[in-house]
């Protein structure tokens, strides 16, 4: 039995308006992190609110433990949430905004202070109980939050873009702690992002969201290595995945891809694809190949079938440290590369780049949907 | 050092203008103390030579209005007792509805607010005859309980708009975590949202006590005789001549009159510029 399970949900705001949610189905076992990410009126925050039930929904069914929770308030679905703004309520310390909700419920003084102090403990914030949201730093005022949510010992958190407000630095220890947190308490979690980064750090399971539809549910991996369209492909990942217009030629008795650049032109044979490249001999479509399937020429790798080689002056040069990422032109498209800082040549210069298109995906250009 | 010379200009006016200001009140918390051969005699700017409270305990007790000469005494505790109810009846009520315009929208909210807004806007003549007919149905006529009446239903429009304009300030995201935690509308009225009202209790207590303690048209309409507030007093007793004008005893009177609005702004006068500037409530 999944600990979420969501069929067919559509979320319309009055009889006129374009749908918010068309139709989204999805499944979260216990304990597992499902990640809602897409741009920015995507439909994730209202999901997730629908899964609150701080918003009524249009029709379609969600379950939470098992239990259909369509009508029943927010404090009936055994739920716990934690929102951007922390929402901590500002005339209360921490202490009273963790047990204000075990003090609605009827809890017992004593029981309510066990709690309080179990879960301070948990988050390491025993320090700060007495102290008021105001006189809490943002770090801080994230984890009596956290502690909030905790408290209530839910069957399912919610989190919405609860890192979104805290420094940069400060953004990447939280996101750390909440995985720690995650394996220690072992809870089940629904977590909102527009961060593809916190997505992929932080999920057991990732829903690319886009116009209120679900686009690819899967692992971080299986998202990231095989997007199901163009837009899951472009959005998942840091450079962006580069997309090449080519055509598909006959190649050594398979099909092949043709890259131009600088009067130079190679056939590169597309193996992998499973033939279904076949039908689309003289077709123009999309290469997908992220920047660190395009690296420097290394020796050992070159006599590998799905390694290709090919000389490209480069444009600039953009180090980031680890690597250095080298832009140049193919197809008439700007290419980003990831190579090793060692081995990239300056702006003007020649350079060879090695093409693993061991990962490389193919897109329908007018549809954006994926052909191999 | 042109700088320096524009602060003393500003400083100069500022000054200029507080005198203008204040010498009003001195002439008359000067006269008031004055017997009245002095203020036959003198000059209207002259200090007291000798002070007496001779014209506050007969402005309070013994002055004439009209043909009863009990002082303002009794006036007094009047309007006290139509202030205090109306304010604080027309402050919670403006409190709850802003807080459902601001936090609980529904369909038509805002067209309830603004028509509400409306309400800021009826001048107080228009209102009369029909409030009148109104107070009569209602078996309230010319009672203290009526005038309440009157100054919470006039005043709802303009603290339902401070409340509700405070309160959309509050992000709602406090509201939705509530709602998870199991409260419901009226605790979290109580628990939550109340208690972060300070500033704007403040500003709407003063402006209310200020309309309703000075109003003068609702009390010379809506009460009579002895029911009547300070006001319509005051205008009684400085209208009453019984041969001599004692502009002692009226000054007195219309400082007593006066008392207890200028109490409430030096007390809680602070807390109205900080209520009217406050913006999001932080944390």
């Amino acid at each position: 039995m999944a600990a979420l399970s969501i069929r067919n949900l559509h979320k319309t705001y009055s009889g006129a308006s374009p749908e918010v949610l068309k139709g989204i189905d999805l499944e979260v076992e216990h304990g597992e992190l499902l990640i809602l990410v897409g741009p920015s009126g995507c439909g994730k925050s209202t999901l997730l609110a629908l899964i609150a039930g701080l918003e009524p929904m249009t029709s379609g069914e969600i379950r939470i433990g098992g239990r259909v929770v369509n009508h029943l308030p927010p404090k009936d679905r055994d739920i716990a949430m934690v929102f951007q703004s922390y929402a901590l309520y500002p005339n209360m310390t921490a202490r009273e905004n963790i047990s204000f909700g075990l003090e609605i419920r009827g809890v017992a003084r004593a029981e309510r202070e066990t709690v309080v102090e179990r879960v301070a403990q948990t988050l390491q914030i025993e320090a700060l109980l007495e102290r008021k949201p105001a006189q809490l730093s943002g770090g801080q005022r994230q984890r009596v939050a956290m502690g909030r949510a905790i408290a209530r010992d839910p069957a399912l958190f919610l989190f919405d873009e609860p890192l979104s407000n805290l420094d940069a630095k400060l953004r990447v220890e939280m996101r750390t702690e909440i995985k720690l947190l995650h394996r220690r308490i072992g809870a089940t979690i629904v977590y909102v992002t527009h961060d593809q980064i916190e997505a992929m750090t932080l999920g057991d399971k990732i829903a690319v969201m886009k116009d209120g539809e679900l686009q690819q549910f899967g692992t971080p991996q299986q998202v990231y290595d095989d997007p199901r369209n163009l837009f899951v492909a472009g959005f998942m990942g840091s450079p962006p995945m580069n997309f090449i217009p080519v055509r598909v030629e006959p190649a050594g008795g398979g099909c092949g891809v043709r890259l131009e650049s600088a009067g130079r032109s190679y056939l590169f044979p597309a193996a992998g694809t499973g033939g279904k490249l076949g039908g689309c001999i003289g077709r123009q479509v999309l290469l997908g190949i992220r920047p660190e399937q395009i690296s420097h020429g290394v020796e050992a790798r070159t006599g590998a079938a799905h390694v290709h080689t090919a000389v490209l002056p480069v444009n600039l040069v953009e180090p980031t440290g680890p690597d250095t990422l080298v832009l140049v032109t193919v197809n008439g498209r700007q290419v980003t590369c990831r190579v090793h800082p060692a081995h990239a040549a300056r702006p003007g210069e020649d350079m060879a780049f090695m093409f693993d298109l061991s990962k490389a995906v193919f897109f329908d250009p007018q549809t954006g949907e994926r052909i191999a | 050092m042109p700088e320096k010379a524009a602060r003393w200009a500003v400083y100069a006016a500022a000054i200029l203008f507080c005198l203008y200001y204040l010498l009003p009140l001195f002439v008359m918390i000067a006269t008031s103390l004055k017997p009245l051969e002095e203020i036959r005699a003198g000059n209207l700017l002259a200090l007291p030579v000798d002070p007496s409270f001779e014209a506050w305990a007969k402005a309070w007790s013994s002055a004439c209005t009209g043909v009863r000469c009990e002082g303002l005494r009794g006036y007094f505790w009047n309007s006290v007792s139509m202030a205090v109810p109306a304010v604080l009846i027309s402050t919670l009520i403006g409190a709850f509805n802003g807080y459902v315009l601001a936090m609980w929208r529904f369909r038509g909210s805002d067209v309830l607010f603004a028509l509400l807004l409306v309400g800021c806007f009826i001048p107080f003549q228009v209102v009369l005859l029909p409030m009148a007919t109104t107070l009569g149905y209602l078996g309230l006529a010319t009672s203290i309980t009526g005038l309440v009446f009157v100054h919470v239903v006039y005043g709802l429009a303009f603290t339902t708009l401070f409340f509700r304009n405070y309160y959309v300030a509050i992000p709602d995201e406090l509201v939705k975590a509530a709602r998870i935690d199991g409260a419901g509308f009226f605790r979290i009225f109580r628990r939550i949202i109340l208690p972060l009202s300070a500033p704007i209790i403040a500003v709407t207590v003063i402006w209310q006590f200020t309309q309703v303690w000075n109003d003068f048209l609702f009390g010379v309409v809506f009460s009579s005789g002895e029911r009547q507030p300070i006001t319509v007093a005051l205008n009684n007793l400085v209208n009453t001549s019984t041969g001599v004008k004692e502009y002692n005893v009226d000054m007195a009177a219309a400082i007593i009159a006066a008392l207890p609005t200028l109490f409430v702004y030096v007390v809680a006068g602070k807390y109205f510029i900080r209520g009217l500037t406050a913006g999001a409530v932080k944390g």
